[in-house]
């Protein structure tokens, strides 16, 4: 008999997901039902963690009512808990929650492009303007219905329907999707009074490739590669939320060696991108000392990366089962050696940032994301937690080796440019720190056990990447083959986040505001 | 300053000598005249766009700039505008929302230009391939005068095909047909 339980003293009985490394629960909810808990849940001071929807009009032919699902997953202080709305087969429709999630409205959007299903709400206006598709396949083509065919049409331009600011002197400022470095394409349109910026809306989904069509039908471990090639910033994340996902429908558990090689992984990672970043920002201040200094910090990361685990970035490590290379003893030690390194560079480094008052009179009061502001909006991972949002994974719903390390999760209420720097260097010592926790209490034994497919099973993987929480859904269909699966990347909630802390800043400080944030524009687009 | 004066002394110099260029991938058989691979061996332009890779590529190519392989210091140096440009480095397979805008950057950039697709998805689309969304490997969509496989490519393999692209003996047809069509309207997503 699988656990069952009740949150927030609903009538929804949720089950516990066997298999899975942290607690999953499921439930199945009408609209009321659903709305009601998610406004429990944010009362509660929950949080969204994702939206997706699935096409089950083959499960249940002789079911109309049920052909279509919305799937809501929100963090609950128990575990993950992941809503499942049935919806009709003719006119699929679900309730509008972003008047309670405000970072639902993009998810919805993007639903109702993939699958065609309508957000309606009866008290607010409903934003349904497309999200994913520019333009570029018909508004009734649903990439994400199964009896949808492969096709391909001519590429278009889209009117998109911004919102105007008016008003003497308000005038328009359009950036993108091709930006003037090198970076992601997204287009931005401030609405401004001289510098002063009084609107941005961000138009996103450049990117958009088709990932999830691309899923289906593709063997479990098969998936793995793709899933690493969601955002290539945070392959690890991806790479072993999927994997975790994978072993939950095997039903496998993968040695303890493995586990704690990939929080290593994971831990570098999150190094490598804050060294990036703390480097990005400074030159985004023209102070290119600093980009010159973690570049080169950074480069000397990854060429260790290379050495030991064979990829810089390292694509691929982590697979369903466990993962592909081991670590030797040597290794080991030139890993702790680098920790020491860095540690003492970054030290110095910091020093110099703390007293440049160039620098600092930039950073300090500069894209100002208040907490009260971060919690209405739901902002999560690092972004958040400069702006006192306490949300990490590693401590909230630790999964093996956290649940041993005792991550400590640093957090700055200020909100600004700066206070963003400064959790990235508190979170890249910590980093450091894990890293030599892992190393000195790594499990020896095998690396990788096997993971056969399963039919008509759901497994959920949820890590805490640099960025923020990443899930992963995957679905099997009959045949142990992927049926549906969703990569859920923490950028959809910090995107609406960057449209607030832009506010009343000058339009030329956008860049350091935009790479204090640095979201992922392909994660989202999928 | 002082602390900034001596970190950049105890630093020193880290950047270590760039790598030939690797003939073996170019991708077009056309060749720029010597006279202008001389001239771009000097000071070659680069605009790069993303048509919508993972973002790994772009993590590659920023690692150009770093004082390892400080690819300024060849003259190499990356434009924001395609009208300042000689080369356009593009990553990615090139996604349907992405392809009128990279044929504005394509369109925008003076004679002679040069085209460089980095990494697996602009080499061949991938493992994202070709869908209702996607348009595969660059050449589906420009005309392309160098490959450099790789997921990504690593520092070496950009420098070595960007190398490549400018190497001497190498000539380029100006006039090449792309598709034109949807290249029209102007500004609608600015």
């Amino acid at each position: 008999m699988s656990e069952t339980a009740q949150f927030f003293d609903l009538p929804i009985t949720f089950t516990r997901q066997p298999e899975h490394v942290f607690p999953a629960w499921e439930a199945e909810a009408d609209e009321a039902a659903l709305e009601e808990f998610c406004i429990a849940a944010h009362r509660a001071g929950r949080r969204l963690v994702a939206l997706w929807g699935c096409d089950k009009r083959d499960r249940q032919p002789d079911v109309p009512a049920r052909g279509f699902a919305l799937h809501v997953a929100l963090d609950l202080a128990e575990g993950l808990a992941c809503l499942t709305l049935p919806m009709d087969a003719c006119a699929p429709r679900f309730p509008d929650l972003a008047p309670i999630f405000p970072s639902a409205g993009r998810l919805q959007r993007a639903v109702r492009d993939m699958i065609g299903a309508e957000p309606v709400s009866s008290e607010y206006p409903t934003d349904l303007r497309p999200w994913l598709r520019h333009a570029n396949w018909p508004a009734d083509y649903f990439p994400l219905r199964h009896d949808t065919p492969d096709a391909s049409f001519p590429a278009q331009n889209e009117t998109y329907g911004f919102v105007r600011v008016d008003g003497d002197g308000v005038h328009e400022v359009a950036v993108g999707p091709i930006h003037a470095g090198v970076i992601e394409p997204g287009h931005f349109r401030f609405s401004a009074m001289g510098e002063r910026v009084l609107r941005l809306e961000e138009r996103l989904g450049w990117k958009h490739k088709g990932i999830e069509r691309r899923f289906v039908g593709m063997a479990l471990a098969e998936g793995a590669r793709l899933a690493g090639r969601v955002s290539g910033d945070t392959t690890v994340a991806y790479a072993w939320a999927y994997s975790q996902a994978a072993e939950a429908i095997a039903g496998v558990t993968p040695p303890a060696r493995a586990i704690w090689l990939r929080a290593l992984l994971l831990e570098r990672e999150r190094i490598a991108n804050h060294l990036g970043d703390l480097g990005g920002m400074a030159n985004d201040v023209a102070f290119s000392f600093g980009l010159m200094q973690f570049s080169r910090l950074k480069e000397d990361w990854l060429r260790l990366n290379a050495r030991l685990f064979g990829h810089r970035y390292l694509m691929d490590r982590i697979v369903p089962g466990g993962i592909a290379i081991d670590l030797s003893a040597s290794g080991a030690a030139e890993l702790i050696e680098q920790c020491d390194t860095i540690q003492r560079e970054v030290r110095a480094l910091k020093a110099i940032y703390d007293e440049h008052a160039g620098l600092q009179d930039r950073f300090l009061t500069t894209g100002h994301l208040a907490p009260e502001r971060a919690r209405q909006l739901g902002t999560i991972g690092l972004v958040g937690r400069a702006s006192d949002q306490h949300w990490d994974l590693r401590v909230d719903h630790p999964c093996a080796p956290y649940d041993e390390l005792e991550t400590r999760v640093a957090t700055h209420a200020n909100g600004d440019v700066a206070a963003r720097a400064l959790v990235r260097f508190a979170e890249l010592n910590e980093s450091l720190h894990l890293i030599r926790k892992i190393l000195s209490g790594m499990p020896s034994g095998d690396i990788r056990c096997d993971v056969r497919s399963a039919p008509e099973r759901r497994g959920f993987g949820w890590i805490e990447g640099w960025r923020g929480d990443v899930l992963v859904m995957v679905e099997t269909g009959l045949d142990g083959k992927i049926r549906r699966c969703h990569c859920h990347d923490p950028s959809w909630h910090n995107w609406i986040a960057l449209e607030h802390a832009a506010i009343d800043n000058i339009v030329p400080d956008f860049p350091v505001i935009n790479k204090s944030f640095n979201l992922s524009y392909a994660g989202p687009d999928l | 300053m002082i602390p900034i004066l001596r970190q950049i002394f105890r630093t020193g110099i880290v950047s270590e000598p760039l790598p030939p260029a690797d003939e073996a991938l170019r991708a077009a058989t056309q060749r720029l005249s010597a006279a202008i691979t001389e001239h771009l061996g000097r000071a070659l332009v680069i605009r790069h766009v993303d048509a919508g890779s993972c973002n790994a590529c772009e993590l590659e190519i920023h690692a150009l700039g770093n004082p390892y392989y400080n690819i300024e210091a060849a003259g190499i140096k990356f434009a924001a505008s395609p009208r300042h440009a000689d080369m356009l480095l593009v990553t990615g397979p090139v996604a349907k929302n992405m392809e009128v805008a990279l044929k504005r950057a394509y369109d925008a950039m003076p004679e002679p230009k040069l085209v460089v697709a980095a990494g697996d998805c602009g080499c061949t689309g991938g493992i994202f391939g070709e869908s209702y969304a996607c348009c595969g490997r660059v050449a589906n969509v420009l005309p392309v005068d160098v490959s450099i496989p790789g997921c990504p490519p690593t520092p070496l393999q950009l420098i070595e095909g960007i190398l490549a692209a400018i190497s001497p003996g190498t000539t380029l047809s100006t006039s090449r047909s792309i598709d034109r069509s949807t290249m029209s309207a102007p500004g609608s997503n600015g």
